[in-house]
């Protein structure tokens, strides 16, 4: 089980857990503002762009490289950015924190 | 009609990635009275294009993938009315007739009907078995059931095209025999260059898929225990399972009936209206103008489904929106992943890039005269993002270097 908090761009903070699936989903299913997923997961549409707090890079992992590519569609996005379809939802991540992308 | 904002009614008819995502952008843009999505299909709304790539390969038994949480609908007032269908439009009355009578009035309406694929009347249809199309959770569960079953895998695909060959690639994963029967003499004709339709031809064959191109399906003969496929060259292919992905047709009868104006599709202006100020249509079904490539299309692609929902939710709600993206697609076969911004149509020459490296991964690049139109990108995010930059700014390219692999990509070396 994780425990994952969310900032929305309005400044709202929200707090959820899971224990599978992606990130993107779990937004999802919390409608968090601003995470779409219109590509249903698949690295393909960069509308579920976050980013990490630093010091929670080390439990979500870095970016691969095609997501890497696809976050450069992305104006806002920085070292910390992710696409969270690519963040796997397990105890390794549980506390990060996200703040949704602008 | 209803007095006061807060008591008009959007009907939203089709609940896929259009009217789903219409739905609840009508609600972000401050819509204040109800929105009723109606769908015949009588699962939560859910992710189509995982259904011929993810799931048929899933260990999952049910296809769980929503567009939107079910609570969702509720926390934002749309109710959803699945698993009914729309007889007819009655735009005198301003309402719709469900199939059981039903009459439901709108202030507004939305015409998110999507398309269905196309069957067409092969002799001996009626008696073959395990006969499947692929658009809907239903489908795909359906093959998955009568793949499970002890009686043999050997799967034919009718139709080299994107369902088909996605569905090709998945069920080969699964283990199953495919030969997928193409009637055009390549793959993906209808939709990319020769190129291409090799590259995807080769990457099935190197995974054991037998493509058999020019072949017209002339009949079905269904015994006990199987289907043989008859083609018109007088080959005969036997199958246990068949998938029939040849294309589609666009669900504008709603429309044509009510007296809309449809041509290849319903007829929308920029802001996705149609001939009638009250209605509005999004997605697939939409014949629409495209700005950028000054010409009229029909698209079917989650890209425009999304898009043309946003601009239908803004206008709806007395805004100024003209639709205007750029089209972008993608496909995912075995490990390799196509994905494809603009229109290709229309150009006049094509730069082939390969990078460096075992790995396949290449892009192709269409022009018209300097103007960059498209890009097909194979294993190459980076180039889908630049392609992608380079036709919102409209960048003159120096081609030359585009194609030399030893230029790195990127868009400060291959501006001129």
């Amino acid at each position: 089980m994780a425990n994952i908090t969310f900032i929305t761009t309005d400044g709202t903070s929200t707090t959820v857990s899971g224990n599978s699936g992606s990130v993107m989903e779990l937004a999802r299913d919390h409608s968090i503002e601003g995470i779409l997923g219109n590509c249903g997961g698949v690295c393909s549409c960069a509308t579920c762009h976050v980013h990490v707090a630093p010091e929670d890079v080390r439990k979500t992992g870095e970016a691969s490289e095609i997501e890497r590519d696809m976050l450069e569609l992305d104006d806002n996005a920085d070292e910390y950015s992710r696409l969270c379809c690519q963040i796997v939802v397990s105890d390794a991540i549980d506390g990060v924190v996200l703040r949704v992308a602008e | 009609m209803a007095e006061s904002p807060e008591e008009h009614v959007c009907l939203i008819v089709g609940a896929s990635h259009a009217g789903v995502g219409c739905a609840f952008e009508l609600r972000r843009q401050g819509w204040t009275g109800g929105i009723v999505l109606i769908d015949r299909d009588p699962q939560l709304p859910y992710h189509r294009p995982p259904l011929s790539k993810t799931y048929l390969t899933s260990e999952e038994g049910s296809y769980h993938n929503p567009l939107r949480a079910v609570d969702n609908y509720e926390r934002e007032g749309i109710e959803l009315r699945l698993g009914v269908s729309v007889a007819s439009i009655d735009r005198d009355r301003s309402l719709i007739v469900l199939d059981n009578g039903e009459e439901l009035a709108y202030d507004k309406l939305v015409l998110a009907t999507g398309a269905r694929p196309l069957i067409p009347p092969f002799p001996g249809l009626e008696s073959a078995r395990h006969v499947f199309s692929l658009r809907t959770a239903a489908d795909v569960a359906g093959i998955r059931a009568a793949l499970s079953e002890d009686h043999g895998k050997r799967v034919v695909v009718i139709g080299g095209g994107y369902i088909g060959l996605e569905t090709a690639a998945s069920l080969r994963k699964l283990g199953a025999e495919v030969t997928v029967l193409e009637r055009e003499e390549r793959v993906l004709a209808r939709v990319t260059t020769p190129g291409m339709s090799a590259f995807f031809e080769q990457l099935h064959a190197d995974h054991g898929v037998k493509i058999l191109t020019g072949k017209t399906v002339s009949g079905f003969q269904t015994n006990a225990t199987h289907t043989i496929v008859r083609c018109a060259d007088g080959d005969e292919l036997v199958a246990d399972v068949i998938v029939i992905g040849v294309g589609i047709r666009v669900n504008v009868e709603l429309a044509q009936r009510a007296g809309l104006e449809v041509s290849n599709g319903i007829c929308v202006n920029g802001s996705a209206r149609t001939s009638d100020e009250n209605i509005y249509a999004i997605g697939d079904c939409t014949y629409h103008h495209n700005p950028r490539y000054d010409r009229f299309v029909r698209l079917e692609s989650v890209q425009n489904a999304v898009d043309q929902g946003k601009v239908a939710a803004a206008a709806l709600v007395g805004k100024v929106a003209i639709y205007d993206a750029i089209p972008w697609f993608w496909s995912d076969q075995y490990d390799v992943k196509l994905q494809i911004v603009g229109l290709s149509e229309g150009h006049d020459r094509a730069v082939v890039r390969k990078e460096v490296g075992e790995a396949p991964k290449f892009s192709i690049w269409y022009f018209a005269g300097d103007t960059l139109l498209a890009v097909d990108a194979v294993n190459n995010a980076k180039a889908y993002v630049i392609g992608t930059k380079f036709i919102q700014s409209g960048a003159l390219i120096d081609r030359d270097k585009l194609a030399d692999p030893t230029v790195p990509l990127r868009p400060a070396n291959l501006v001129r």
